[in-house]
């Protein structure tokens, strides 16, 4: 198994590495750069700027140094905040995003098991049909919509949840974070419904379940003891791309409801030029995504016994 | 299960199955027409596609005219702004016009691009197998599993908001199924022995793919791209919301629900009207996209 995590480990690294070139390369293919300014600049302010964040050099040896310095954990400074350190803007956003995200995945987990197992146990009746309307609607409607209708009816009409913005004052307050969650989880609730409907029904005609109710065990102990354990597998492996998808989806979720989180930051720092912060919040995501995946691998390893590590 | 289809030289063939019986299309077809969600979705998108098309030369309000003195109108009969008018004082259905024809021209373009490279792609690493396979499929799980917005989005700042990049950028990012569903189909048919016959007349290896592999993959690939459309149409639009999309005047669904998400406290209708545009239309290609699905099933084949 340890042979297995240092195999994945070892490919992780040369993907990383492919990622950081293109990533690099194409921000600095971009005409314009981090400087330009509205009031253009005296050019031998201009020229000293350049110097000290190391610009006027060839670009290939911009890209060793920046290579040299993510070998040592140092992502630069920020290009147009000049008292900040990407490593700073990070940290201040990454709480947030991290925070929606995990609380947005677990929501999605746990409602869509349970949308998903009742649609199967009441397959092609009316509990099922809803559930599957609803999750046709959640696929269908991207949040971009969902959000901002969410916020004009709980917020505006209905008065009962603050709109958007997470104020400095009082940080993440629960009642700030109940619209932004479930906006973002509606799509995965779907999808993991449609996944936990499918693979339950597989699993309730299998011969085993037959065994466990011929032995004349209680339907709760048969669908909570035996049928739950093996229809929740594919969700397992359905982790990786989900987080993926969390990803794509904070970057709308933060600007519709005007969160201080990384993706918000990122779209920002991408058409300012900010070329060090572009850089720390792509290969943030991208190893988070990697790690996700193969942490997925491994606890889908765990739960079933017929997966070995080749 | 032989039929081919697609290139002309098989025209003769499938003219011959129709006189002969039903062909797994006919059938494939039957099974479509009698699902009423599918049905009833393929009429509403095509007066949708009609209206996108026609739309915009016959509605008297032009989607750059600026009204200075009708801001923020509420729907209303009056100089017929049926959706009302924006920020700007433009009308609102002339703009939701264009939005979705923007939209579903991004939404066909942007899979053909992605059918484009998934096909080409799949088939290739399929029919020469072994380790040109190997790292083929290996490059494909690799992207498969990254934050590809992030490149798009990247892209869309780098080389400026040019509506053909959106097409190959968008394209370019979901070909990955694509690959793997052809790629799955070709294996399993070169071993065919109508192949091996190809191989023994003296075919080349690039003819053989392109005259008698892609034609019989062609099932599982219609379903996805149908499938691929919504996906398409919604990347675009998250672009747009972003304000990386298209540019002024030209306009999109995503950029109008974007304007209306900004204004939505004091203008409703200029969120609901593009809003239910689009979801109408994603409605409609997810209920076709389900439905051919369900009539050509990769699953029977």
């Amino acid at each position: 198994m340890f042979g297995y995590i240092a195999r994945r480990i070892l490919i992780a690294i040369p993907t990383l590495l492919v990622i950081i070139t293109v990533a690099f390369f194409m921000m600095r293919a971009a005409p314009g750069g981090p400087f330009d300014l509205e009031r253009p600049m005296p050019e031998e302010v201009r020229q000293n700027i350049l110097e000290h964040f190391g610009f006027d050099r060839p670009l290939h040896e911009q890209y060793t140094a920046y290579l040299a310095g993510l070998a040592q954990a140092d992502l630069g400074p920020s290009l147009r905040f000049r008292d900040k350190t990407v490593s700073d803007i990070i940290s201040e956003g990454f709480p947030v995003s991290a925070t929606i995200g995990g609380l947005s995945i677990l929501l999605a987990l746990f409602v869509g098991s349970i949308l998903g197992s009742l649609a199967a146990l009441r397959q092609n009746k009316l509990t099922d049909f809803a559930v599957m309307g609803f999750a046709m609607g959640g696929i269908t409607i991207p949040p971009f919509v969902s959000g901002p209708i969410l916020a004009l009816v709980f917020g505006l009409y209905l008065g009962l949840l603050p709109t958007g913005g997470l104020d400095p004052r009082f940080g993440m307050t629960p009642e700030r974070l109940v619209l932004p969650v479930i906006t973002l989880a509606l799509p995965q609730i779907a999808i993991v419904s449609r996944l936990m409907r499918a693979s339950m029904i597989e699993v309730l005609r299998s011969n085993y379940i037959r065994t466990a109710r011929a032995k004349g065990l209680s339907g709760p102990a048969v669908l909570f003891r035996h049928a739950l354990r093996a229809a929740i597998l594919p969700l397992v492996s359905y982790i990786g791309p989900a987080s993926a998808a969390l990803v794509t989806g904070s970057i709308v979720i933060e600007q519709v409801f005007q969160l201080p989180g990384i993706g918000r930051q990122f779209v920002m720092a991408a058409l300012q030029r900010d070329y060090t912060v572009v850089m720390g919040v792509v290969i943030l995501y991208a190893s988070l995504i990697i790690f996700l995946n193969l942490l997925a691998d491994l606890v889908y390893a765990a739960l079933n016994p017929r997966v070995t590590f080749e | 299960m032989n039929t081919t289809i697609g290139s002309e030289d098989n025209a003769a063939a499938i003219e011959t199955a129709a006189i002969e019986g039903r062909s797994l299309w006919d059938d494939a077809i039957a099974r479509l027409l009698r699902n009423k969600a599918a049905v009833a979705s393929m009429i509403i998108l095509g007066l949708l596609v009609l209206i996108a098309i026609v739309g915009p030369y016959i509605w008297p309000h032009s989607h750059e005219t600026i009204y200075r003195e009708r801001v923020w109108i509420a729907p209303t009969l009056e100089h017929l702004h049926i959706f009302g008018t924006d920020a700007q004082g433009r009308d609102l259905f002339a703009r939701t016009l264009i939005g979705l024809r923007v939209s579903l021209m991004v939404g066909v373009v942007a899979s053909m691009v992605s059918l484009a490279i998934g096909v080409f792609w799949g088939a290739t690493a399929g029919f020469i197998g072994g380790r040109v396979d190997q790292v083929m499929m290996r490059i494909v799980d690799v992207l498969y599993s990254l934050p590809f917005i992030f490149f798009v989005i990247i892209l869309m700042v780098v080389f400026g908001r040019n509506i053909i990049l959106i097409f190959v950028a968008i394209g370019a990012v979901e070909w990955l199924t694509m690959a793997r569903i052809v790629r799955g189909q070709t294996i399993a048919i070169k071993n065919m022995e109508f192949v091996e016959a190809a191989e023994a007349a003296g075919v080349s290896r690039l003819d053989t793919i392109r005259r008698h592999i892609i034609p019989n993959v062609l099932g599982p690939v219609i379903v996805y791209v149908t499938l691929t459309i919504p996906v398409v149409i919604l990347a675009e639009s998250f672009l747009s919301f972003l304000g990386l999309g298209v540019q002024e005047p030209l306009t999109s669904l995503g950029r109008l629900i974007a304007y209306g998400a900004q204004d939505m406290q004091i203008a409703t209708w200029t969120l609901i009207a593009p809003a239910a545009t689009m979801m109408l239309t994603l409605f409609c290609f997810n209920f076709i996209g389900d439905g051919v699905r369900d009539a050509i099933d990769p699953k029977d084949r």
